[in-house]
């Protein structure tokens, strides 16, 4: 049985203009120890998809599902008590902004403890040594110190190390990293995304790695979701999705990768824009922005075909029409 | 951590020698005479009025007043009530316990209300909730306290008769003073009937200047709590599986204080203000009353060396607050 499976998921917000859905409609399947990659431009839903995941939504949300389990759990059915339970201990989260995810009010020991001793509590010696071989096991030193730094004392890397032990703390069976690496340097993003495969190999913990760098995908994902404007575009096997990608918008993204562009061909950035909450076009959502839009696609929303069938949301899949796969 | 108090210290002789020539200018500006007032009735003679003058150092030149003034001041002398003759620093001293009693146990209300109320307007924003303590804080807010006191009376001591009008306690009872808190002293003498006497005059006036505190508290507190209920951090703190109590009421509340704290500290110098006009309605005999009868008496001794006393009690609290705000935000304590 998977980890989490969801089926249907949607997500509105009530806001001044009426209510939004962020999320449309989105299936996911996560096994145990697994690498899923999920891909999408910024506002594509990605994040507020793994915050209900994680009960995290904001308060003017709502979360809707056909089904949503973790671990044996039907997660829409338990009491908030019960879902706190879960979330930070067998799911955890770790965010884009480490300068502003930890509290600045309190030292990294302190942030890194409570969790602790909320989900499994112990003796504050037990406690501090745990945390101590935490910071060890995320790469940061002379650790006892670093317990008793504030978070602003230390860099974005380390704060981002900092989250990581933090999310790790309880040895969770998914951790959600929600563009871990984006807000940091480039020669600390590679450090932290190593961290993590190898933190997830280790552990045999499932990972989902949320991002809107292609690149990064191609490199650690078995599994790709492609999202855009609150729809799953495209979700097959990493190697065949990065191959022969099926869907016009995950086509765009593979050719925006510097490395795909050969010499002589500009970097292509996806013309146009990814529509906002409330302008969504007519029929698919992509048709503004797509190289192959024919007639029908202004008028009827694609369904997401099975994985069997070819695991994309088009009339008209690429490699098919181009006869090869 | 040192600097910074250091340089707080710094500002507050600046400061001081302001508040000492806003004093001695502004009771110099306000027509009458300290003399003929002290005459009342009576008629002074001319050679008298020049000895009592020469006497009280008003006939020197305005500049060489403001430097003895000064250098008085400097050696903690204070001089001597002209009306009542003695010395200004120990009818302070006397004084001053009764109108600590009132502004404490005022701000003990303020904060004691108004925090949790601010909170839970925030938690439950855009709710009946929310919205009746945020109309309550913008009346009791723009309320004229002068009237708001005379209502109270009107209401609970004049119509309901809950409360007594005026005084500190019923005049049957005579404490000790050893601290000088009518409630304190009252339990120490273990006399239980003085004491409920001692609260029931207190609570009114107490009510009547907590009004303007209270309501900057819970507007500030809601405010300061909806913007760090939107951080990251909180975010962070729900996802590790935390309580809600332990979410609002730590990782949120300790970010939110932070604001609120500055401005209970500002809230100090202007709740001096309110206790004057607070003690004048209710005649509760403090500071702020005796300031009052002062100037009525261009009692100058008295009205330039009490309201620097006052104004040094509010720069100490000023001072204390900053380093308070020092301790809780670690961001100032490492010296950033
Ligand atoms: N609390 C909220 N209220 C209203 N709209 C929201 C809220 N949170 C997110 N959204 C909207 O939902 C959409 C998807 O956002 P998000 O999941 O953060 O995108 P991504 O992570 O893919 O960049 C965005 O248009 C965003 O503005
Ligand atoms: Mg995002």
């Amino acid at each position: 049985m998977a980890l989490l499976e969801i089926r249907n998921l949607s997500v509105d917000f009530a806001t001044h203009g009426g209510k939004v859905r962020a999320v449309e409609g989105v299936d996911l399947t996560v096994d145990e120890g697994e690498v899923l990659g999920i891909v999408g431009e910024s506002g594509s839903g990605k994040s507020v998809a793994s915050l209900a995941v994680m009960g995290l939504v904001a308060a003017n949300g709502t979360v809707s599902a056909d089904r949503m389990s973790f671990a044996g759990h039907d997660l829409m059915k338990l009491s908030p008590r019960q879902r706190r339970m879960i979330t930070g201990r067998d799911a955890a989260m770790i965010f884009q902004e480490p300068m502003t995810s930890l509290n600045p009010c309190f030292t990294v020991g302190f942030q890194l403890m409570e969790g602790m001793a909320e989900h499994i509590g112990g003796s504050r010696a037990t406690l501090k040594n745990r945390a101590i071989e935490l910071l060890d096991q995320v790469g940061i030193s002379d650790a006892e110190t670093r317990l008793r730094a504030y978070p602003h004392q230390l860099s974005g890397g380390m704060n981002q190390r900092v989250m990581i032990a933090m999310a790790i703390a309880c040895n969770p069976r998914l951790l959600i990293a929600d563009e871990p690496t984006t807000a940091l340097d480039v020669t600390i993003q590679r450090q932290i995304l190593e961290l993590l495969l190898d933190l997830q190999r280790k552990r045999g913990m499932a990972l989902i790695l949320i991002t809107h760098n292609m690149g990064v995908v191609a490199e650690t994902a078995h599994r790709v979701v492609v999202m855009y404007a609150g729809q799953v575009m495209e979700e097959r096997p990493a190697a065949a999705l990065f191959k022969t990608p099926r869907h016009p918008y995950t086509a765009a993204l593979l050719e925006a990768l510097p490395e795909r562009s050969s010499g002589k061909k500009r970097l292509l950035a996806i013309p146009g824009m990814v529509p906002g909450l409330d302008d969504r076009p007519q029929g698919c959502l992509f048709n503004p922005r797509c190289p192959y839009v024919a007639p029908a696609c202004l008028s009827e929303r694609p369904p997401l075909l099975a994985e069997a069938s070819g695991g994309v949301r088009c009339i008209k899949p690429l490699a098919a029409a181009a006869g090869s796969a | 951590m040192l600097r910074f108090l250091l340089t707080r210290l710094a500002l507050i002789i600046p400061t001081f020698l302001g508040v000492t020539l806003m004093t001695f200018a502004m009771i110099r500006l306000v027509p009458g005479d300290p003399i003929l007032l002290m005459y009342g009735e009576r008629t002074v003679d001319e050679s008298v009025y020049q000895k009592l003058k020469a006497e009280m150092g008003l006939d020197r030149p305005i500049l060489v007043q403001y430097a003895s003034y000064l250098n008085d001041m400097a050696h903690g002398n204070f001089g001597k009530s002209i009306t009542t003759r003695t010395p200004v620093l120990s009818e302070f001293v006397t004084l001053f316990p009764a109108t600590v009693e009132l502004s404490l146990t005022a701000m003990t209300l303020a904060i004691l209300i108004g925090l949790p109320a601010g909170i839970v307007a925030a938690v439950r924003r855009n709710t009946a909730f929310d919205h009746t303590v945020m109309g309550a804080s913008l009346t009791g807010y723009s309320m004229p306290i002068f009237w708001w006191g005379l209502l109270m009376i009107l209401t609970f001591s004049v119509w309901l008769g809950w409360t007594p009008v005026s005084g500190r306690m019923a005049v049957k009872y005579f404490i000790e003073p050893v601290t000088g808190f009518s409630l304190i002293d009252s339990y120490l003498a273990g006399d239980w009937s003085a004491f409920k006497s001692a609260l029931h005059h207190l609570i009114l006036p107490a009510c009547v200047l907590s009004t303007v505190p209270l309501a900057v508290i819970a507007r500030m507190t809601r405010s300061s709590m909806l913007e760090v209920l939107n951080e990251d951090y909180i975010r962070t703190a729900r996802a590790k599986g935390l309580p809600p109590w332990r979410v609002v009421g730590l990782h949120a509340l300790r970010n939110a204080l932070i604001p609120v704290i500055t401005v209970i500290g500002l809230q100090v110098g202007a709740l001096l203000g309110g206790a004057i006009l607070t003690e004048t309605i209710f005649s509760w005999p403090g500071v702020g009353n005796w300031l009052i009868e002062s100037i009525r008496r261009r009692d100058y001794p008295v009205v330039q060396g009490g309201i620097l006393l006052a104004a040094s009690i509010v720069m100490i609290v000023n001072l204390m607050v900053d380093v308070l705000y020092g301790l809780i935000n670690p961001r100032i304590r490492k010296g950033h």
